[in-house]
This record gives structure tokens, C-alpha cells and sequence, in this order.
């Protein structure tokens, strides 16, 4: 009874407990700190410093405008933000992805930041990063709805003693190696139960398209404001190669096929294979996990009839319906100038997207590839799915699983070109009714 | 001796339950580096407090557990108060009224929530309860309760009525019958559902993950996510330590418990 007791008084107190009111956004009374919340979806531990630094350091210099950090996770943001903003309690500063925003902008529920934008903070960014952002409002006008500041591309990491024992030439991003060269030095690279390279493709689809861009493939083609799939031969190449490297070379590792993208690390420290390609950020994870004898280096991603890659941001916006909007530009300008760009690209191992934050020493060090990392910015340009109404559901529930049959062998390429196409189809068009 | 392979199949039991935890615990102290071999080791080679302390020392650990301590009492206690009479009604009384509860609660709970998410965060906003604990007990009472009510309903119809006949022969009013006779049968079901509400609330993350948004009343669901990245990366050291710390409560709360979960109370009571 005495732990009933307990248990009871316990829910009383917890009903007792005073009920706050909503988060930020609130008119801030005379007199009083306009009180911003922001949004971050960091997790690294260095970005979560990072981000944590910045807003005590922006906090103290302006005691009129007191920023609250608010920490969310990227598996849920979405489902988190799409109630919060049809609730009107979402925050002030939002820290997403591009490819989210382009819903987001057409609801309504975010703010175009085209005419609040700082001069210098416009101008160091480079246009292609602004592209990403750059989407149909609520009422059907074009606005930038984020400001990105970090980007990521496609490297790869390779095993230091394997690439130097095979003898090839080691290219660099003045001079990458073509997709021919790749293929000939993952196949020097294979032998006794070594493979060359491991391609992570649990989740196939935002890879192959990025480095698609390599041949010209862009998957979707506009006519008469009518988007469709397409799939010719600029979108059958590197699918054509990677499989080839499976299944015709045997140059690739066919266990990693349904592994995420950490996962074949384990095995590559163990040496069974070569060459990772992956995003530049799993750099962090092969610092932290290496052993100590592991050396590795970062290599630009191969280049096809150009090292075109496709690019999403990271960005931070504001909602519409902020009580704010000018102070959460003026916060946002403060957090990502070119030296707090630098803070941030580090702690998550990312690319900035200011022109000025690439060229900081921190990011052009030699140390864990930096110098080769930063120089992929160059390659950047906006991925053309991006503004593709419907290309989640595409990747999803078609893309995914049919590239997941091809490179499993299940399927032939005429095969995928045929669903992408088909299949895909069906589903844009409910978009476009 | 013919013991010994019932002691072994429960030994094999007890492990398989074990295991997930044994797991957290030996990945919690273990080095990034030692996580990423290919032949996983058991016993750390070199224990490391790193992840306690990475953990403890970039999220407030302490204070979720004891906000989501707080909400998940409040809960399970709430839906135990609320569900036993009705379970009681439902289960003594056949009326169409009744039938139609019984039906509803049916339904409610093949109804997806996620399509009711957001008019509830409407209807909480308007109340002011979003962003506070009370709204998140409220809420996890509501999507408790119909599971509650079924599960009580069953173990009240378990006891017999001629107990309570037997009672009231002996002058027992319904009520008295209900508070000495039928009460003390139904402890172990009230406690099952105690523990049921408890772990739902404790565990929940959709809910609180949309209601609570300030960062000073998010419970611990939220505050172990953040130690995930995107498609799946994760720093499972400090994930691991702080997912151990999470565990050790409702341990705690089981434990104390569970001494009230026995079977058999009613062998006997009625002839034939």
C-alpha cells in the first residue's frame, strides 16, 4: 500500500506541474528579449559543440535577441515540422535539407528569404548552392526558402596500402580518374578474396542519380511544365559500370551490396576490399573507428563526359508564420559567415557552401582528406531531382526497390530502364493533377 | 537430477532474454574502434567510461529519465484508475450501450493515429497543453485506455460472479463485495496493466516527439535519438550508454512490482 502511496502522490505532482506556454514566436512584450527557437539537427559530437558555442556566443552579444537551441533528429524532422506548422508552434530557425523545403515552400510554411538576404552572405555563396533552395512558393512565385550552408559530395576512400601495392596512378582533383581508369584500378586491386571496391547500396537511389550526372543523367525531363522519368543512355551508364564491377569484372564486393552506408567499414579495415565510394562525411566514422596501423586516403570521385555531381544543402530557414522573421535573419547571418560556416563544415565533416569557409586552412588541409574534400565542391551542381514533385514517393516505393533487383542481379538494365519509366510515370502524374 | 535439463532450459532462457542487454552493456564500454572490428568481442578489451560520459555530458540524461519517470507513472496510474470501473461495467453488465463501448474500443484501436495527430495537436494547442508534461499524460492516457480496458475487462470477467453472490448472501453490499471480495482477486491484472501503461508511456516517442518541443520538458525517447544521424548512422557508444541508463528504471519499477503478479488466486474458489 505504502508503494501505491508513493505512486499516487507522484501523479498528483506530476498534474500539479505547471502547464508553460507554446514555444517560440510569441510577440515579445515591451522591454523584453525577442525569444527566437532554432531548430538544429546536428549529432555529431563536434557539430553539437559547434552549434552550441555559436548560439552562447550570439546570445551574449545580443541580449535583445535570445536564441533557444532546440535539438531534433533527422529520421523525424519531417513528421515533427509538418504538424508543428500546421499547429503554428513551429520554431523560428529551421535546420533541414533541400530536398525537404520544395514542400514545405509550396504549403506556404516557409518564408522566402529573397528580399531579407545580407549582400555578403548572397554573394559568398555561390549561385548553384543558392539553386538548391531556389523553389515555387504558396502562391506560385519563385523564392529562395533557406539559406544552405553545407553540402555534401561523393569521394572515395581508399585503403592507402592496397591503392599504392597495385601501382596506380593516384588521382587527384586536378586530374580525377575517369570511370574506365577506376574500373581497370578496382580490377588491379582485387585478388585472393580482396575485392577492389564495395558499393553500400541499401539505399541506391540518391547515389547512382548524383553520380548519373557524371554521363548527363538526369532521370527527369520537363516538357510543357510536365515532368516524366527518363531513363537513355546518359542514365544507363553508371548503372551499367557498377553492375559491370559486380557481376563482369567481379571487382566489387557483392556483400556491402545491402549494407547502409557505415556498415562495410568494419571490412575495410580488415582489408577485404580497396575502395569505398561514399558521401564525405563518413570520413568522420573511419577517423573514429580506424584502427591505429590503418592508413587511408580520400580520392575524388571519377568523371565521366564531365565530374558533374548532383548536390542537396543543408540549410536553416525561417517559417512563415515567425513573429521574427528579420531578427531570425539577422541570427542566421551571424551563424553561418564564413568563419562559423568553417566550425560548423568541420564538426559535421561537410562541405561549406560559403566561398570564403572552403578557403579557410581548416578546410584545405591536407589532414583526412580535407584538400580533396573541399575541392569536390567545385563539381556541385543542383541535383535535377530535386525539384521533381513526387520524387520522394518515385524513390520510394519504385526507384529503390528496382535498382535494389539490379544490382542483385535479378533484373537487366532494359528492364529497369522499363519500370523506372512506367512505373515512375504513374506515380508523377497523381502529382501533377 | 532429472532437473538438470529443465534448470538448462531455463539457464538458455534466461541468456536469450538477457542477451539484448548484456550486448548494450559490453557496447557501451567499448572503443569506437573496437566496435568496428568483424569478429565482435564480448568482453571489452579495453572498458572504457568514454560513452558515459560523452553521453551524460552532451544531453541532459538525467533530467529526461526523471520527466519521463514522472510521465509514465502519472500515466500508468491514470489509466489503471480510470479503466477498472469501466472494465468492471463492461465486463458485469450486458446492456446495448455496453455493446456499443465494447465495439468502439475495437475500433479505436485499429485506427492509425498517425491520421489523428494532427487535429489532437490542434485541440492540445487550444488547451495550452502542448509543450507540457500534463498534455503528454493526457494523451498517452488516451491511447492506453482502450488496450487497458480490454485487458481488464478479461481478468474481472476471470472472477467469478458467484463470489460476489456468495457476499452479498452474507449481507455484503455491491460495493463492499467489490472492495473486499473481487478487488484483492484482481490485483494481479491491475498490475499487469499498471506495467503495460507504464512501459507504453516510457517508450513512446510520436507523440512526445510533436508535443513537446521546448528543451527543458522533452523526455528521454527524444533526448536518445539525437545521438542518431541520417540513413541509420549512429554514434552507438553513447547511444548504447545512455539506451543502458534507460532500461535501468522501468527495471527498477518492474522489479518492485512484479512480486504482486500471481496466478492461482481464484483456484478452488467455486465448486464444479
Amino acid at each position: 500500500m505504502r508503494i501505491k502511496s508513493a505512486l499516487a502522490a507522484a501523479a498528483i505532482v506530476t498534474l500539479a506541474a505547471a502547464c508553460g506556454g507554446g514555444g517560440g514566436g510569441e510577440p515579445a512584450a515591451p522591454g523584453e528579449p525577442v525569444k527566437l527557437d532554432f531548430l538544429s539537427l546536428a549529432w555529431q559530437k563536434e557539430s553539437v559543440a559547434a552549434n552550441k558555442e555559436l548560439v552562447n556566443e550570439w546570445n551574449k552579444a545580443h541580449p535583445d535577441i535570445q536564441v533557444t537551441y532546440v535539438q531534433g533528429s533527422w529520421d523525424n524532422v519531417n513528421d515533427q515540422l509538418v504538424t508543428q506548422f500546421a499547429g503554428g508552434t513551429a520554431p523560428d530557425v529551421i535546420h533541414n535539407d533541400s530536398p525537404a523545403l520544395a514542400g514545405f515552400a509550396s504549403d506556404g510554411y516557409l518564408l522566402d528569404l529573397s528580399a531579407k538576404l545580407p549582400a555578403e552572405l548572397k554573394s559568398d555563396i555561390p549561385q548553384s548552392a543558392w539553386d538548391t533552395v531556389t523553389f515555387t512558393g504558396g502562391e506560385g512565385e519563385q523564392g529562395v526558402y533557406g539559406v544552405p550552408f553545407l553540402q555534401e559530395s561523393q569521394v572515395i576512400i581508399a585503403n592507402k596500402k592496397l591503392l599504392d601495392e597495385s601501382g596506380v596512378r593516384v588521382p587527384t582533383p586536378e586530374e580525377p580518374w575517369t570511370w574506365d581508369e577506376f574500373s581497370e584500378a578496382a580490377k588491379k586491386m582485387t585478388k585472393d578474396g580482396q575485392y577492389g571496391v564495395a558499393w553500400a547500396m541499401k539505399s541506391p537511389v540518391n547515389k547512382t542519380l548524383n553520380l548519373a550526372l557524371n554521363f548527363g543523367g538526369t532521370f527527369f525531363q520537363t516538357t510543357d511544365g510536365n515532368t516524366t522519368v527518363k531513363v537513355g543512355p546518359e542514365e544507363r551508364e553508371v548503372l551499367q559500370r557498377i553492375h559491370d564491377q559486380l557481376y563482369k569484372d567481379k571487382s566489387a564486393d557483392p556483400a556491402a551490396l545491402g549494407q547502409g552506408t557505415a556498415d562495410p567499414l568494419p571490412a575495410f579495415f580488415q582489408g577485404k576490399f580497396a575502395m569505398l565510394p561514399t558521401g564525405v562525411y563518413l570520413r568522420q566514422q573511419v577517423v573514429e573507428q580506424a584502427p591505429d596501423d590503418f592508413e587511408w586516403v580520400t580520392l575524388p570521385a571519377p568523371k565521366g563526359t564531365s565530374a558533374q555531381q548532383g548536390a542537396v544543402s543543408q540549410t536553416l530557414s525561417i517559417a512563415q508564420e515567425s513573429e521574427h522573421p528579420d531578427e531570425a535573419m539577422q541570427f542566421i547571418s551571424f551563424f553561418l559567415n564564413a568563419a562559423n560556416q568553417a566550425k560548423l563544415a568541420k564538426g559535421d565533416w561537410l562541405l561549406p557552401a560559403s566561398q570564403k569557409a572552403a578557403a579557410d586552412p581548416a578546410m584545405t588541409t591536407q589532414e583526412n582528406g580535407w584538400d580533396v574534400a573541399t575541392a569536390s565542391a567545385k563539381n556541385l551542381v543542383v541535383a535535377p531531382f530535386l525539384k521533381v514533385n513526387g520524387y520522394d514517393e518515385w524513390r520510394s516505393k519504385v526507384a529503390t526497390p528496382v535498382l535494389q533487383e539490379y544490382f542483385a542481379d535479378k533484373i537487366t538494365l532494359d528492364e529497369v530502364a522499363k519500370r523506372l519509366v512506367e512505373e515512375g510515370n504513374q506515380v508523377l502524374e497523381r502529382y501533377h493533377r | 537430477m532429472r532437473r538438470v535439463p529443465l534448470y538448462a532450459a531455463l539457464l538458455a532462457y534466461v541468456v536469450f532474454l538477457a542477451f539484448p542487454l548484456l550486448w548494450l552493456l559490453s557496447t557501451a564500454l567499448k572503443t569506437p574502434q573496437e566496435m568496428a572490428l568483424t569478429s565482435p568481442t564480448w568482453i571489452p578489451r579495453e572498458p572504457t567510461p568514454a560513452n558515459f560520459t560523452d553521453a551524460f555530458g552532451e544531453q541532459d540524461l538525467v533530467g529526461a529519465a526523471l520527466r519521463s519517470l514522472v510521465v509514465a507513472l502519472a500515466s500508468s496510474l491514470l489509466t489503471v484508475v480510470i479503466s477498472l470501473p469501466a472494465a468492471y461495467s463492461m465486463a458485469r453488465y450486458r446492456s446495448l450501450v455496453n455493446r456499443i463501448a465494447i465495439g468502439w474500443v475495437l475500433v479505436s484501436q485499429v485506427f492509425p493515429f498517425i491520421l489523428i495527430i494532427i487535429p489532437l495537436f490542434l485541440i492540445m494547442r487550444d488547451l495550452e497543453l502542448v509543450n507540457t508534461l500534463p498534455g503528454l499524460v493526457a494523451v498517452h492516457v488516451t491511447f492506453t485506455l482502450p488496450f487497458a480496458l480490454w485487458m481488464l475487462q478479461g481478468y474481472v470477467r476471470a472472477v467469478p460472479r458467484e463470489l460476489e453472490e456468495a457476499a452479498s448472501v452474507d449481507g455484503a453490499s455491491r460495493l463492499r463485495a467489490i472492495a473486499s471480495v473481487v478487488a484483492p482477486l484482481l490485483a494481479p491484472g491491475v498490475v499487469a496493466t499498471l506495467l503495460f501503461a507504464f512501459i507504453s508511456s516510457w517508450n513512446e516517442f510520436m507523440f512526445a516527439l510533436v508535443f513537446l518541443q521546448d528543451p527543458d520538458v522533452m523526455t528521454l525517447p527524444l533526448t536518445l535519438v539525437r545521438f542518431t544521424g541520417p540513413e541509420g548512422v549512429a554514434r552507438l557508444g553513447p547511444l548504447a550508454a545512455a539506451s543502458l541508463m534507460a532500461t535501468i528504471p522501468s527495471l527498477i519499477f518492474f522489479a518492485i512490482i512484479q512480486r504482486r503478479l500471481k496466478s492461482g488466486l481464484m483456484a478452488g474458489a467455486v465448486k464444479g
